[in-house]
């Protein structure tokens, strides 16, 4: 009993302020791969590397240039695992930032392009970047105070989420437990897990939903009350990742259930979770408007 | 001590009749092929290895070889862990007559290997005809694992329900539980009988996480299948990409740097450092512990993030590749300093959590002869790892089937008798030490600066065993190439695998509110179980 007080009296405060600290990943960390469009010379190696096909390249005829085709690079963050190959393959125009929340409500968001044309002698030049996903830096600001605020105010000072693993590797699962921990301790933040999808607001799912989850899936978000919130954690649970679509895998939470929004990485890290449960509170009080009207007759299908 | 060539030699003079003997690439592996004609010996023949050499069932292996030879294969591997051996018999199987006979009659560890064959290849090892990994609602007439089914294949439901075992009695109740759990864990369906609150049988539905990873390996590059390795199980990143690279490169008979075996080692053990200080906190939150959890799990985070600090993943993802790693971890002044650092900081931490919890008697209560697995069902049942060494099991490929730059360490295999909550939580305590140890030798071994070999040749048609200890235990790789050296079949083993079954017995007889802190002290994995 002593020593146990004499810990609980030692210890101190283990937390992190976050994101004072933690925010800043180590060097060597990788995050968001960023393609410099202007080094770029549309050579495909960073496509070839790619083990999940996050990057894709697409060529196209010129209908009024015979003698040029058009080549639009996409790189998908949804897809992405992280693993550096990109950077390797061509470290000339691609590097792995330390940026790590990634999280969008949208898909779309999650994907950069940029269009180039190459002539019949292999000159190239880069036509427009069609789409950047947003960067997030601006929005890093005292994340953790922000989430306790929106908790507060919208939820009557607690978050409820029920964890659904839908054929993850367990991966996302270490680093969602890993919130829990003293380092974290998400709670502080108003934000709780729960053992029931009945006392939840929010679902976090995993994993590309495999064939044998999938009916499991379905009814955990019958069974949740409306207005819920779904967020799908990590490349699997965004679009399958490295499992893609298969005979026993659906490819992706959104194939199966609504999603409200998405957190990238391979798996996302406590932080990039955080701020990924965040981007999902501030689409709030969108979805508890979109649901009303069908939201009875889903509840009262989930408790029979 | 008994070296291959003495092997090869005694298997062709004894079995010879039934069986003929091959060498292989891999040092320590003797392939043979069973006699079509003798196919009835096959139960014999194993229970003969297995007496005569000390082996023990390490995995089964099925393969759809019809394009290249006209029948389905089985692939029996067995390990001789006193003469680091792996004795590997090939069974043909007419694909007009899917059957062989069972080997599980005697040999109790291959059961679930043999159902698994039967649902994902049609091969039944008569009588063992239960199904076990594919779900109810699956047909019986698909089989994934033919070359000839679509991995894309949108294969639609079927009628079927779950059998489980039935206990009768008055007073006696069942209890559901799963496939989405109360806690932040992995899915799986519980069902158990109870009366009262005494467990009388628990049944185990798992398979809920089966992501057809080694269907959709086939044909896929090796160097792309490192990723795949590495989501095999989350926690076991680094154990299952390295257990891959290992079984291509001893396919290929390629040396890998000295500097790179010193790495990789050291990441098995960081794996091993983060899971067992993690599972320590586990068990002491499910008996109610909190202190102790807490400093356990603080722990815990404090070495996940020494992780990213020297591979750039808190899960040690991104390193593994064939011919050695990506990266070197102590390549900065201040990687080494943090690795330097946590070795000291960490052995202190960790003292202090166990005298903690040893100085608490009413956790000790709780842990001591609860979910106890006797030795008998463990060698029964072929348990592996940290649940097998709890029971007595003195079984470690760290020490049985050197890999890596474990010959050159000094290291304890820790075991303890019990077979109780308590003793696995014990062998973990015993093995963070020794993997603290054996960090304290690792560090600052700069055998050169390279890290990889530039380029490793894989040829064509050949099968190769990788192999390595990871936290849980034995994690066992598979892998035949095909004409271009791309994957042709890869069969993943995790140690789960072996040690689900011990779940099902340990909790017998115990109280239903004590299964969570028996659960976690196997911590067994699903995905790495289900693929």
């Amino acid at each position: 009993m002593l020593r146990i007080l004499k810990r609980a009296l030692t210890a101190g405060v283990v937390t992190d302020s976050y994101p004072a600290i933690t925010a800043e990943p180590p060097d060597g960390f990788r995050g968001k791969p960023v393609i410099d469009f202007a080094r770029c010379t549309a050579c495909d190696r960073c496509v070839a590397a790619c083990p999940t096909d996050a990057i894709t390249v697409e060529t196209t005829s010129d209908h009024h240039a015979i003698d040029t085709v058009e080549k639009t690079l996409t790189l998908n963050y949804g897809d992405c695992i992280f693993c550096g190959e990109c950077e390797a393959a061509c470290p000339e125009a691609v590097h792995l930032s330390k940026e790590f929340q990634l999280a969008t409500i949208s898909k779309a968001d999650l994907r950069t392009q940029a269009r180039y044309t190459v002539d019949k002698d292999g000159v190239f030049a880069l036509a427009e970047i069609v789409s950047q996903a947003p960067s997030q830096d601006d929005r890093l600001e005292e994340i953790g105070a922000t989430v306790r605020e929106k908790v507060r105010q919208l939820f009557g000072r607690s978050l409820h989420i029920r964890e659904v693993d839908a054929g993850s590797c367990n991966g996302c699962e270490v680093e969602i437990t890993a919130l829990n921990n003293p380092i974290y301790d998400i709670e502080r933040f108003g934000v709780h897990f729960v053992a029931s999808p009945r006392h939840a607001d929010m679902l976090l799912v995993t994993g590309p939903v495999t064939r044998n989850m999938e009916i499991a899936l379905k009814q955990t978000y019958e069974a949740t009350p409306d207005p819920k919130l779904v967020v799908a954690v990590g490349a699997c649970a965004i679009g399958g990742g490295i499992f893609g679509k298969s005979y026993a895998t659906w490819g992706g939470v959104d194939t199966v259930i609504p999603v409200d929004a998405f957190i990238p990485g391979c798996p996302p890290r406590p932080e990039a979770l955080l701020h990924g449960i965040l981007v999902a509170i501030d689409r709030y009080p969108h979805r508890s408007s979109l649901n009303t009207g069908s939201s009875h007759k889903e509840g009262a299908k989930g408790t029979t | 001590m008994m070296e291959k060539q003495q092997y090869i030699t005694l298997l062709s003079k004894s079995l010879g009749d039934r069986l003929t003997v091959h060498d292989a690439v891999a040092p320590n592996e003797v392939h043979m092929s069973l006699r079509e004609q003798s196919l009835s010996t096959l139960p014999e023949t194993c229970s003969l290895l297995i007496k005569s050499f000390k082996a023990q069932f390490t995995t089964l292996v099925g393969n759809d070889e019809r394009s290249l030879n006209g029948s389905f294969s089985l692939y029996y591997v067995f390990s001789v862990p006193a003469d680091d051996i792996f004795l590997i018999l090939q069974v043909p199987v007419d694909p007009r007559h899917m059957e062989v006979p069972s080997i599980s009659q005697n040999l109790a560890s291959a059961n679930w290997f043999e159902r698994e064959v039967k649902d994902w290849f049609g091969i039944i090892a008569f009588p063992n005809i239960y199904k076990l990994a594919a779900h109810p609602d699956w047909p019986e007439d698909q089989h994934p694992m033919w070359k000839d089914f679509d991995p894309q294949a949108v294969v639609p439901r079927v009628k079927g329900t779950f059998e489980f075992k039935e206990v009768e009695g008055e007073g006696v109740f069942e209890i559901p539980v799963g496939p989405v759990h109360a806690g932040i864990i992995e899915p799986g369906h519980f069902r158990f009988s109870v009366a009262g609150e005494p467990i009388i049988n628990l049944d185990v539905q798992l398979f809920y996480t089966h992501k057809g990873t080694e269907k959709i390996a086939e044909g896929l590059s090796p160097h792309r299948a490192v990723f795949l390795a590495e989501r095999v199980s989350g926690d076991s990143s680094f154990g299952h990409a390295l257990a891959f690279c290992h079984s291509m490169e001893r396919l290929s008979g390629c040396d890998i740097p000295q500097r790179a075996i010193v790495i990789r080692t050291m990441l098995l053990e960081l794996e091993r450092l983060y899971n067992h200080i993690g599972d320590i906190g586990a068990i002491l939150l499910d008996v109610g512990f909190s202190v102790g959890a807490a400093t356990a799990f603080e722990l815990k985070e404090r070495f996940m993030q020494l992780n990213e600090t020297l591979t750039g993943s808190r899960l040690l993802r991104g390193l593994a590749a064939l011919g050695g790693v990506r990266r070197d971890p102590e390549a900065t002044s201040l990687q080494r300093q943090a690795l330097r650092e946590m070795i000291v900081q960490g052995k202190r931490a960790f003292e202090d959590l166990v005298n903690l919890v040893m100085a608490s008697s009413s956790v000790l209560d709780r842990l001591e002869t609860t979910g106890t697995l006797s030795h008998t069902d463990a060698y029964r049942l072929g348990i592996t790892g940290i649940a097998g060494r709890a029971s007595g099991i003195d079984r470690d490929f760290r020490r049985d089937h050197p890999h890596g730059a474990y010959p050159h360490l000094r290291f304890r295999v820790v075991t303890h008798k019990e077979g109780d909550v308590f003793a696995r939580m014990n062998v973990r305590i015993g093995e963070v030490r020794e993997s603290l140890a054996m960090l304290e030798q690792l560090q600052h071994q700069h055998l050169g600066e390279q890290t990889l070999t530039s380029v490793v040749t894989i040829p064509p048609l050949r099968h190769a065993l990788g192999y390595v200890e990871g936290w849980r235990g034995e994690i066992v790789h598979w892998v035949m190439t095909d004409n271009a050296g791309q994957l042709y079949r890869w069969k993943i083993t995790d140690p789960s695998f072996h040690n689900w079954r011990a779940l099902k017995v340990a909790v017998r007889n115990n109280i239903v509110p004590d299964f969570p802190v028996i659960n976690k002290s196997f911590n067994l994995s699903y995905s790495g179980n289900d693929r």
